[in-house]
């Protein structure tokens, strides 16, 4: 299992030394605790693997079968998939949530990486005020400063019906992928700044040189989690894209086409699978810097 | 004492460096203000205002938070709501994946593929995961209580009964638990062996070495995640929303206006009864008011948690 070995193998246990059987008790209790730990192990698999079986397994389902509430597909009608596809708006879903996330991950991590340069390595006065108030906007609930923003967007620039209103914001820094940031930098020991700047480096050719190859696998992590945070968004499109479904995401989409085709949990439950493809197998190619970034916001630091 | 020709090269290096620190800190600033500051103080001022979104706002005075607070009828359930998921939910989500994170560390054969399996549906995009369970958990093609009926279990309606619509969300958010299993994970490897065979030696049993050896070491990461899910679940909006739309069964496209909350206000939270304030009913002075109960409720959590982290602010060197 090449691609799951990333996630942080434990320690290999001690082993008793070949050749030297441990006494039969204690061997016996370690083959029971090894069936009991499996044993558990195999039920929460299945509670966690289970849904996706069933949603896989409905989504190649006749439209009769599907409301039927059997297990599994008589017959496996992939063309569901294509039909997905063809629903009016679709692909203008798809369109729009790369398009969000796309553009909405490049441009946090081009505003946040100064941001959280200057946060980690600047000594100036008020860094520590400016650390708590990042800090304070990261925990505070986005429904907290919505209708001023959305009055803003729509009253003066005329931009809700698209999804622009979220997009540019994210030029401007977000504060959980700067405080993550931030917390990586860290880890970056002082000394190469400094040889950077004996050999005359310039400040942003020193984050552009040095810092930001080195930074490589935080900033990696903070891209995937704004990647996955922008696809996910369902509050943002809803406030400023529900009025125009041409600027609708798939994660908005989603519930709608759910209405739609209200008896056909078959062609439902496979664009469920075909909003959640994208992500997985994101996932899978950068498991490594995305398990990096979960720990990083817990651990370190 | 300074040597006076070194003065102003002193004087221009201080003012460079402000210089750099605010070029490097412009993104953010403009950001912050622009933003955040603005919003925050508009939600304030429109507080006192009344403000239909059409005609220009009139100052009321407390009239707003007077009704947000005493009499508007859904505030009680919408605040009762959520904090009973702040309570039910960040409580099991912590206990389940602290579980899953020992079980993990357990685990001898195959656990890569565990691993991957406990931490794929995490991944599900919120939507996507809600419109699933809305789905596996239907009460009349529902492959859940299909299995439960062929077991003999009187199945529950989940999603459709006001006793059980919450507790369904909890199970959706305990299914998602990859995060907090990676994060426990990394503080049970942690954990010094030494003191584990220390305590072996001693003849402690597991549930010893758990409480004495485990427990101790573990103890910020379980407060981090008890902090941290409390701000998330204050949140909490999107599967709340969307569990409650589709299990009402009621067809929604643009320009219908749907209540949130089904069934029976069971799924209604406070972000949602701002969205449906400020966004459904145009009563722009009663959500602001209601934003601002929310952030109150969310500054307290976040204070309690720098008190907490303290050192994470002064980590640096």
């Amino acid at each position: 299992m090449t691609a799951t070995t990333a996630l942080s193998a434990p320690p290999a246990p001690v082993r008793p030394a070949a050749g030297r059987s441990p006494a039969p008790a204690a061997r016996r209790r370690a083959v029971l605790h090894w069936i009991a730990v499996h044993t558990v192990a195999v039920a929460a698999a299945l509670f966690f693997v289970l849904p996706f079986v069933f949603v896989f397994l409905t989504s190649v389902m006749s439209d009769e079968q599907a409301m039927s509430g059997t297990l599994w597909p008589t017959e496996w009608n992939w063309s569901n998939y294509a039909e997905v596809f063809h629903t009016p708006g679709f692909l203008d879903w798809w369109r729009n949530s790369l398009m969000y996330a796309g553009l909405g991950t490049l441009f946090t991590v081009c505003s946040s990486v100064p941001v959280a340069y200057a946060l980690a390595r600047f000594r100036f006065r008020g860094r520590r005020t400016a650390m708590l108030l990042v800090i304070s906007t990261m925990m505070l609930p986005p429904q907290v400063v919505v209708i001023p923003m959305y009055l803003v967007w729509a009253q003066q620039f005329h931009l809700s019906g698209s999804l622009w209103p979220l997009i540019i914001p994210m030029a401007f820094g977000d504060a959980y992928s700067i405080f993550l940031l931030r917390q990586f930098l860290l880890t970056i020991p002082r000394e190469y700044l400094e040889s950077a700047k004996v050999d005359g480096c310039g400040d942003v050719r020193t984050l552009l040189r040095i810092v930001v190859p080195m930074a490589k696998p935080g900033i990696a992590a903070v891209a995937l989690f704004q990647f996955f945070y922008c696809w996910n968004d369902y509050f943002g499109p809803q406030i400023y894209a529900a009025q125009n479904p041409g600027a609708w995401t798939l994660s908005y989409g989603l519930e709608s086409f759910k209405s739609a085709h209200s008896v056909n949990w078959n062609l439902t439950m496979a664009a469920t699978l075909l909003v959640m493809a994208p992500v997985i197998i994101v996932f899978f190619f950068a498991q490594k810097a995305f398990v990096e970034g979960v720990t990083l916001t817990g651990v370190k630091g | 004492m300074a040597t006076p020709t070194n003065a102003p090269a002193l004087r221009r290096k201080a003012r460079h460096e402000r210089l750099r620190t605010l070029g490097f800190l412009s993104p953010w600033l403009v950001g912050f203000t622009v933003f955040f500051g603005y919003p925050l103080i508009a939600t304030v001022y429109f507080s006192f205002m009344h403000y239909n979104q059409i005609e220009a706002p009139t100052f009321v005075g407390l009239r707003n938070w007077r009704y947000v607070l005493a009499q508007m009828p859904l505030f009680g359930p919408a605040l009762w709501n959520t904090l009973w998921l702040v309570v039910v939910m960040v409580a099991l989500r912590v206990v389940f994946g602290l579980g899953i994170g020992l079980l993990v560390t357990r685990i001898k054969s195959g656990v890569g593929f565990f691993r991957t399996a406990f931490y794929l549906p995490y991944l599900a995009p919120p939507v996507a995961a809600t419109v699933a369970f809305v789905f596996l958990l239907n009460p009349g093609t529902g492959p859940v209580n299909d299995i439960l009926g062929h077991l003999g279990v009187d199945a529950p309606n989940w999603f459709n009964d006001p006793a059980w619509a919450k507790p369904s969300l909890v199970l959706l958010s305990l299914w998602g638990i990859g995060d907090l299993m990676v994060i426990f994970m990394a503080a049970l490897l942690d954990v010094p062996r030494d003191q584990y065979e220390a305590a072996e030696l001693d003849g402690a049993g597991p549930f010893h070495k758990f409480r004495y050896v485990t427990w101790p070491s573990i103890t910020p990461i379980v407060m981090f995640a008890v902090v941290t899910g409390v701000v998330q679940t204050m949140q909490y909006y999107t599967q709340a929303l969307v569990a409650g739309k589709l299990a009402s069964g009621v067809s929604v496209g643009p320009g219908t206006v749907i209540q949130p909350g089904y069934p029976d206000h069971a799924t209604l939270t406070v972000p949602q009864l701002v969205y449906s304030l400020g966004f459904q009913n145009f009563n722009t002075g009663a959500a602001c008011v209601l934003s601002l109960v929310l952030f109150a409720i969310a500054m307290a959590v976040t204070m309690l948690l720098m008190r907490r982290r303290a050192g994470l602010l002064s980590a640096e060197d």
